[in-house]
């Protein structure tokens, strides 16, 4: 099978460059050979287009890898460099939630040292609950592990920012500057012509690289330069965030999600008295929540949470009787539910609403060419693993990577790249899956899949090893 | 499918590129001629100047290179660096033999710059081909030469080399055979790899002699290459060349093959200890290498020049010498002489 699946690989390979006659019919022909007489440009080793989350730690992990002491990496970011000089007062409302495995990838390169310096959540607890029914899921580590983090965004850029200035004899940052064109190498091993990635900035200037990685976010450039297929799909939701005061002050270790049947609505510990919501609904109603009085938008948060308009006597009986078997059969107590704190008042501005969308390339690399995060794949929130899915593709890219430097290889070619594909393509196309069917599975109120979602739930609540295995698998 | 339509569209734009490049090419060619008559020159210029003659072991008239294998490289030279290529099994043995020389040569540096690792030191690969190994031990930091005997390849080299500044730098490639420098490169490296050459060449001990020549003292010697057996008869030339193709015909002449002991048997009187033979095997299914403890077929081989030039006469009256003086102390010591009786 193995042998198999490396001659399909190479065939595959082979095949890849089928999209690149696409390419030369746009751009001009000269193109493919000019690059003699632009030798005098810089030619970098790495080049990462997209300072994002995913970007900025890409260019980190590499500046700081062993293997990479003397090589040039570029980071390309098109807005400006973000200065925090203290700690705003105000939490900001675009925060994420960080697994384990991402802080394991932060630590190893001294970003997270700076993000516990500054502020962040962890929570041990996770209660998922349905609205139509009183089937519940409740995740929590026993041994007083984190089952994660919720940091902002702002903190986690701020402490890549600073650790891509302690490598900055190997990592360049040009802020403000975006690639708008991309010149591939020429598909056959000709001698005579470049063999790097020629990119060309929008100030006009041109510049070489062995390695392109795109980080550039769901409507990658360079994955459509690249001419890479991309599956997607727009969801008829859109996410409301916002950040929230409780009624009181609590220990809010909890992270909550209720499956309404217009969208899961998500309530993210951020300290004793704040939380952050993520809520994810029709448009028509996102946008309503965004333009409605304060008053009116924390009691539509709190009936989410609380109402049982939903609930039918047919769906709870069964509910009940299935609660009741699994009580028989397992006596142990089975996770109780838990209530979720009530909110007193949203912070002022912070409602900001984004469409949701599901994608993923059909290849995350090519010749000199890789994708990660959103450029290779978008997720619905509900699961929280949007930025954890981009640090899982970094940590196994510069992996590989660093084994290929190492090892004095072309960090350019397929060899190595294709290992990082397999690899990251089996787990993300994994979750992704997972997070559309439980998307489609919660967006209805139809009693026969309210049923099955009703009594899959109750039971996986009750099967700790399959809750454990879906607690590792989302905490890579 | 997506393939076969665009294949006209690919061959046109073949065509049209091979028409565009032609005169630059042509030119470069002539370029390149008359640069390698000069060479030529220059080495006949340097070989009159040779202060000792008696020490060159041969003219260029005498030369390991065998020029009916120069033919079959010559027609190949263009293909070195598709990985995919009739040379793909090079590539991914790349995964092993990088490795194999860096490990070996890091144990002999106490502490090495990480990032490039083998910074500081001189290295020789004698048929460097298109520079396949040759650019990854120049990536590793290494200053490194590459001779090749065929004008192609080192072409080849040299262009794919120039279009990466570092290894630009790191990077000489020479168009000559080992002999041809062996003079002015007495001592000179911290290691001379001869990777897939030694059984494409005619004389294995004058060649070998040339490699211990250029190593500094305590320098490494790494070889790689088919060893003489049935099995890699089996495999390296009829299931390898005239079966699955993996391998040009003509590429191999099993003749030449070497076997390990062969080897440690021309490489022990040069003053070179054999320190590593390690097997490799080829997958051609997976189009990967692995170690083995089987050296059958291919194998690595590790030696290390000794600390102090032997002269290969006074070896054996040193060792008279020391038996001779034995047996005076045991004469003068009849306590010895009972002790040895015992």
């Amino acid at each position: 099978a193995a042998a198999q699946g490396s001659t399909m690989a190479a065939r595959l390979s082979v095949c890849r460059w089928g999209a690149a006659p696409a390419a030369v019919h746009r751009g001009p022909l000269v193109s493919w050979w000019r690059c003699s007489s632009t030798l005098a440009d810089t030619v970098y080793d790495v080049v990462v287009s997209g300072g994002g989350l995913v970007g900025a730690a890409m260019a980190c992990a590499l500046g700081h890898d062993i293997h990479f002491r003397d090589k040039k990496i570029l980071l390309l970011e098109a807005g400006p460099k973000k200065v925090m000089e203290r700690l705003p007062e105000t939490y900001s409302n675009r925060v994420s939630s960080i697994s384990p495995g991402s802080a394991t990838l932060l630590s190893s390169f001294g970003a997270w040292d700076h993000i516990c310096k500054m502020r962040y959540r962890a929570f041990r607890r996770m209660q998922v609950w349905d609205a139509c029914s009183e089937a519940l899921i409740m995740f929590d580590k026993d041994n007083f592990d984190d089952m994660g983090y919720i940091v902002e965004n702002d903190v986690i850029m701020h402490a890549l920012t600073k650790q891509l200035e302690a490598v900055s004899d190997r990592v360049t940052v040009r802020y403000r500057s975006k690639a708008v064109g991309y010149t591939w190498p020429c598909p056959f091993p000709m001698t005579d012509s470049s063999p790097w990635v020629h990119i060309t900035l929008g100030d006009g200037s041109t510049l070489q690289t062995k390695l392109l990685i795109g980080a550039d976010g769901h409507n990658s450039g360079v994955r459509q330069a690249a001419g890479i297929q991309n599956v997607s799909w727009n969801y008829d939701q859109s996410a409301v965030v916002a950040t929230l005061y409780l009624s009181e002050a609590t220990e809010n270790n909890v992270a909550w999600q209720r499956f309404l049947p217009s969208g899961p609505i998500a309530l993210l510990p951020l300290s004793d008295t704040l939380s952050s919501l993520v809520w994810s609904t029709s448009h028509e109603h996102a946008a309503e929540l965004v333009s409605m009085d304060e008053e009116k938008f924390v009691d539509a948060i709190n009936s989410a949470f609380w109402s049982d308009a939903n609930h039918t006597d047919f769906i709870n009986s069964t509910g009940t009787a299935l609660q009741y078997a699994i009580a028989l059969l397992k006596p142990t107590k089975v996770s109780a539910r838990q209530l979720p704190p009530s909110v007193a008042r949203v912070d002022a501005k912070s409602r900001v609403l984004f469409p949701l969308g599901l994608g993923h390339a059909a290849e995350y690399v090519r010749p000199r060419v890789a994708l990660i995060g959103d450029a290779a794949h978008r997720v619905h929130p509900l699961a929280g693993q949007g930025v954890n899915m981009g640090f899982g593709d970094i940590s196994s890219l510069v992996h590989h990577l660093s084994t290929a430097a190492f090892n004095g290889r072309d960090l350019g070619s397929m060899s190595h790249l294709t290992g990082y594909e397999t690899d990251r393509q089996r787990h993300n196309t994994a979750l992704l899956a997972a997070t559309d069917l439980l998307k489609r599975l919660y967006s209805t109120s139809a009693t026969p899949l309210v049923l099955l979602r009703t009594w899959g739930l109750q039971a996986t609540n009750a099967l700790s090893p399959l809750k454990e295995q879906i607690m590792a698998f989302a905490s890579k | 499918s997506r393939y076969l339509i665009f294949f006209p569209v690919y061959s046109k734009n073949l065509l049209c590129w091979t028409l565009q490049i032609k005169p630059r090419v042509f030119n470069e060619y002539r370029a390149m001629w008359f640069k390698s008559c000069r060479m030529t020159f220059s080495y006949v210029n340097r070989m009159k100047k040779c202060r000792y003659p008696w020490t060159r072991l041969y003219s260029t008239s005498h030369t390991t290179v065998d020029s009916s294998e120069i033919k079959t490289f010559l027609v190949l030279a263009h293909k070195w660096w598709d990985e995919q290529g009739v040379y793909a099994p090079l590539h991914s043995m790349n995964d092993l033999r990088v490795p194999f020389i860096r490990d070996n040569l890091l144990k002999t540096i106490p502490n090495h710059q990480p990032g490039k690792p083998l910074s500081g030191m001189k290295i020789l690969d004698v048929g460097c081909g298109g520079g396949l190994l040759t650019e990854p031990l120049g990536r590793l930091g290494a200053s490194v030469i590459g001779i090749d005997p065929v004008d192609e390849n080192i072409k080849t080299a040299q262009r794919h080399k120039s279009f990466d500044p570092v290894l630009d730098k790191r990077i000489e490639y020479r168009a000559c055979s080992l002999e041809e420098i062996v003079e002015e490169t007495a001592e000179t490296f911290d290691a001379v790899v001869a990777s897939e050459v030694v059984e494409h060449v005619i004389d294995l001990e004058t060649f070998l002699q040339c490699c211990c020549q250029v190593l500094k003292p305590s320098g490494s010697l790494f070889i790689t290459t088919i060893n003489k057996t049935q099995l890699s008869y089996a495999l390296g030339i009829i299931f390898s060349e005239q079966i699955a193709g993996i391998v040009p015909k003509g590429t191999h002449t099993w003749e030449k093959f070497v076997s390990p002991e062969k080897l440690e048997s021309i490489l022990e009187p040069n003053g070179l200890s054999v320190q590593t033979v390690a097997g490799m095997l080829y997958n051609p299914f997976s189009g990967y290498w692995h170690w083995s403890e089987n050296t059958s077929i291919n194998y690595a081989a590790h030696a290390v020049k000794s600390r102090v030039q032997e002269h290969p006469v006074p070896a054996e009256s040193v060792l008279t010498e020391e038996t001779e003086e034995l047996r005076a102390n045991v004469h003068t010591s009849p306590g010895v002489h009972e002790e040895l009786k015992r």
